[in-house]
């Protein structure tokens, strides 16, 4: 029973991550139809970024600040030097480029860093108290709650986010009226950025610790979360998140923590083959 | 029969230039030669049939590892590669017939997972395939006699492999099977109207490709007389993604360049950080980080300046000179 | 004669090598609903997009109030008073009916009228103020058209410009649209540029016509001489 409520916990905790990053996913996707394969590497330099001010400051506050600031920077930089420019005459130029950055950045981290594991100590206790939860755990769901929250508000309640949703669906018609197109693609951008730098904040003390490639495999789950859950759809890809986390933590608690990465691979195929659209997509909407 | 000559042309050539070469270049021509099996599969893939894999480190592993543990059961090299190509092509199939049903950033993402994922299998099946460390293996010495160097018969292994594939992925390109893939990356819907199985041709594209890259491991193996995990890490798939672009995705001729580029450039960085006093430690940071770096920028930057890679910019300055 | 707002000089467009325009000149005074006719293929479309911004001349000029636009972009467009509602499909599917419609005044900075506007649109199109809530791909074509037609009336513009406004729409429920362009003209001094293949509809309240021909303007006179110019329906426009 115990064993349960910790994986169901840890699970969901994890899921919550995982959710978020595959948000950030979503958000790109429906503002330019790309997806972000340097979206990890993006994380994890905010995560080296937000380290060194830790180390220079003594605060870990200031350097969990200084990570989602610097997740903003970087998603603001990569939109406009990058990918503004990438010709869209073939959905693979995105795709390429994005793994050419994921080269880059991972890279210039381990020039500046080095190649091995940096501790990253979680920002509070992870031991289990009430309900399984850790205050770490609780830490996790409230910062993602509040980034979901704020995001859904932003997009549904406020012009802004009415200009956002308009230029994904329909970029000419929103020039049209009056909407600046690019710079909402770039407010995109930013915005999944530094949710992507969150989700990287969170996950990372939770794993062996800050590495140049810390991310590669929490992105390949996002990735799959987010498929679960239809890259269009934000819900879907909270929800997707949510499951996918719950799904790796059984398996790795009851078949063992080797088998979790086929795992991934398995639940990705099957839901691409089976309903390639995910499992929330809204339907017909584009099709007409 | 004009590709026969021009294969048999540059293969005494290049096997010429062996006898020349020292130990240590015909180890680094050796090298350009096994990554050249793997980039040609992965041009006749990406560039002519339009399926983008990021997978192609894995399926190099796939091939790499079964001729190790193939070495280590019957030391026959010929039948180690060829069961190393078959194993491979046995799970490109497997990936092909998932990949033939998947689009753009979803088939990248799949076989992003598989890239990511895979080395993982070698500390999963730890007592098979020896975990992070790995697997040595023996080699047989050249039947020349031992003051035959070493390198250079490993060179005349790789060459061999390197130029059949040439060969026959040339030959492919230029049958119906080649104008198929074309058609298919041209227009999935067009390809079909006029007769043509997508999914079959895109299974068969798959299929050709990770046998590219199965005998491209299988020969690295043997050059390396091991295999381990970190030599087939997800950079090695992207690697090679940015050896074909670079290149010029959708020419055989790109993929050369392209193999070419994934042994020259790292040479060229460690050359460049040699003369520039460094610290010991920055030193070392460099010299595995600083080729990555320069492979990344050189894969952005030649997406947003010439998509058409380095073979695209050949071709456009030989037809301008035509035109002349 | 009072100074038009919009002037086109001689603009030559297209989207490849070839051009699609060819030297059009043609200009719209204030207060005037101007019909563009032609038959498939003779550029209206393209006529459209060069005057909204979304395909840049290759030569020539558009003036909106004797204000040169080669350098205003298509989003800064709108706030200098015109609107285009492009062929088709300009209702955002994804959005609601009321989202659609505030999204056409957004850019305004006098809320309070940008609001006023927005009742106004929905008095005046009664069907869609009983659909507020749908999403733009639930409603029917007319309600459609209505709702793109709206969502340009809530930028209050000086001049709208329509491409195939009936396109699809019953023949009564155009006669009102017609008649509604009418009224905003006489009502507001509303310039309209209005392409159209219901000739007939078109002419019935336009002040003058244009006639297109594969990418140049071949007669341009008052819309009532084009009613009656047989020969010239039977050459160009095709009944
Ligand atoms: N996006 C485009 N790319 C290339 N050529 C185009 C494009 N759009 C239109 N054309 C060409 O430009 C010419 C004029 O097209 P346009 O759409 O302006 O015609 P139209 O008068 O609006 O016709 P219709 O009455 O059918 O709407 C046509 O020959 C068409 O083939
Ligand atoms: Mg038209």
């Amino acid at each position: 029973m115990d064993r349960i409520v910790f994986l169901t916990v840890d699970g969901l905790s994890r899921g919550a991550v995982y959710a978020a990053m595959a948000l950030a996913l979503v958000l790109i996707w429906r503002g330019a139809r790309i997806v972000n394969f340097a979206q990890g590497a993006m994380a994890v330099a905010a995560a080296y970024a937000g380290h060194s001010v830790t180390a220079a400051t003594g605060s870990f506050w200031l350097g969990f600040l200084a990570a989602l600031a610097a997740g903003l920077a970087l998603g603001w930089l990569v939109e406009r030097l990058v990918m503004r420019h990438v010709g869209h005459d073939r959905p693979l130029n995105a795709v390429i480029v994005a793994l050419g950055l994921v080269l880059l950045i991972t890279a210039v981290l381990g020039i500046v860093y080095g190649n091995e594991f940096r501790p990253a100590p979680p920002a509070f206790d992870r031991t289990a108290g009430f309900a399984g939860l850790s205050p770490y755990d609780i830490f996790v769901f409230l910062s993602v709650a509040v980034t979901v929250g704020a995001l859904a508000v932003l997009f549904t309640r406020t012009k802004a986010g009415l200009r956002l949703r308009a230029s994904a669906f329909a970029p000419e018609v929103s020039r049209l009226l009056g909407v600046n197109v690019g710079g909402m693609l770039l407010l995109g951008w930013v915005l999944a950025a530094g949710v992507g730098a969150l989700a990287g904040m969170l996950i990372i003390p939770t794993e062996f610790g800050l590495h140049p490639n810390a991310m590669d495999r929490s992105f390949v789950v996002a990735f799959t979360a987010a498929v679960v859950g239809g890259l269009d759809s934000p819900l879907g890809a909270v929800i997707g998140g949510l499951a996918v986390g719950l799904v790796l933590s059984f398996v790795g608690g009851y078949l063992g923590d080797q088998v979790t990465p086929l795992a991934i691979i398995v639940l990705l195929l099957a839901v691409l083959l089976i309903r390639p659209d995910g499992l929330f997509a809204a339907r017909a909407a584009r099709r007409i | 029969m004009k590709r026969y000559l021009w294969t048999i042309g540059f293969g005494v050539a290049l096997f010429g230039l062996t006898c020349l070469l020292p130990s240590f270049q015909n180890y680094q021509l050796a090298t350009v030669a096994a990554y050249l099996c793997a980039t040609a599969g992965l041009t006749v893939l990406t560039g002519q049939c339009g399926q983008l894999s990021l997978g192609h480190g894995a399926l190099m592993a796939t091939g790499a590892y079964t001729v190790a543990l193939m070495q280590s059961a019957f030391e026959n090299l010929p039948l180690s590669l060829v069961a190393g190509v078959l194993v491979t092509v046995l799970a490109g199939a497997v990936i092909g017939v998932a990949a033939a049903r998947l689009r753009g950033p979803y088939l990248a993402g799949v076989t992003l997972a598989v890239a990511v994922v895979v080395p993982g299998i070698a500390t999963m099946f730890h007592d098979v395939l020896g975990g992070d460390q790995g697997l040595t293996f023996y080699l047989a010495p050249p039947p020349f006699g031992y003051d035959f160097p070493f390198e250079r018969w490993q060179a005349w292994i790789a060459l061999t492999a390197a130029l059949l594939t040439m060969l026959l992925l040339g030959n492919l390109a230029a049958s119906r099977y080649g104008r198929a893939f074309r058609a298919v990356r041209d227009d999935e819907i067009a390809a079909q109207l006029s007769g043509i199985h997508v999914a079959r041709t895109q299974v068969l594209a798959f299929v050709v490709s990770a046998a590219g890259a199965g005998l491209g491991g299988g020969v690295l193996a043997v050059l390396a007389l091991s295999v381990s995990p970190g030599a087939f890490s997800l950079t090695l798939s992207l690697f090679l993604v940015m050896a074909i672009v670079v290149g010029g995705l959708g020419s055989l001729a790109g993929a050369v360049w392209g193999a070419f580029l994934l042994v020259a450039l790292p040479d060229l960085t460690a050359r460049v950080t040699e003369v520039v006093p460094l610290s010991p430690a920055l030193a070392q940071r460099l010299e595995g980080n600083l080729p990555l770096a320069v492979f990344g920028i050189t894969l952005v930057v030649v997406m947003l300046a010439a998509p058409g890679g380095i073979q695209g910019l050949i071709s456009s300055a030989l037809t301008a000179k035509r035109g002349r | 004669m009072t100074a038009p707002l919009l002037e086109i000089q001689t603009i030559t467009a297209g989207y490849g090598a070839a051009p699609v325009l060819h030297e059009i000149t043609l200009s719209v005074p204030p207060r005037t609903i101007v019909a563009v006719l032609g038959a498939n293929g003779a550029g209206k479309t393209t006529l459209l997009r060069t005057v909204s911004g979304l395909l840049r001349p290759t030569s020539g000029a558009v003036r909106l109030a004797e204000e040169d636009l080669a350098r205003v972009p298509v989003e800064h467009r709108v706030r200098r008073g015109m609107a285009h509602v492009p062929e088709g499909r300009g209702v955002v599917a994804e959005l609601t009916v009321d989202e659609n419609l505030r999204l056409g005044g957004l850019f305004r900075t006098d809320r309070r009228d940008a609001r006023r506007a927005l009742a106004e649109v929905y008095t005046l199109f009664e069907p869609l103020a009983r659909r507020r809530g749908h999403a733009g791909h639930q409603l029917s074509g007319g309600e459609r058209q209505m709702l793109a037609i709206g969502r340009a009336l809530v930028g209050r513009p000086r001049l709208l410009l329509l491409d195939e406004p009936s396109l699809g729409l019953a023949p009564r429920v155009t006669a009102q649209l017609m008649g509604l362009l009418a009224r905003l003209r006489d009502d507001t001094g509303l310039a309209v540029l209005l392409v159209e293949q219901n000739v007939r509809s078109a002419l019935s309240v336009a002040d003058r016509g244009v006639v297109m021909s594969l990418g140049r303007v071949v007669r341009e006179a008052d819309a009532a001489l084009l009613r009656d110019d047989d020969a010239l329906r039977h050459a160009y426009l095709g009944f």
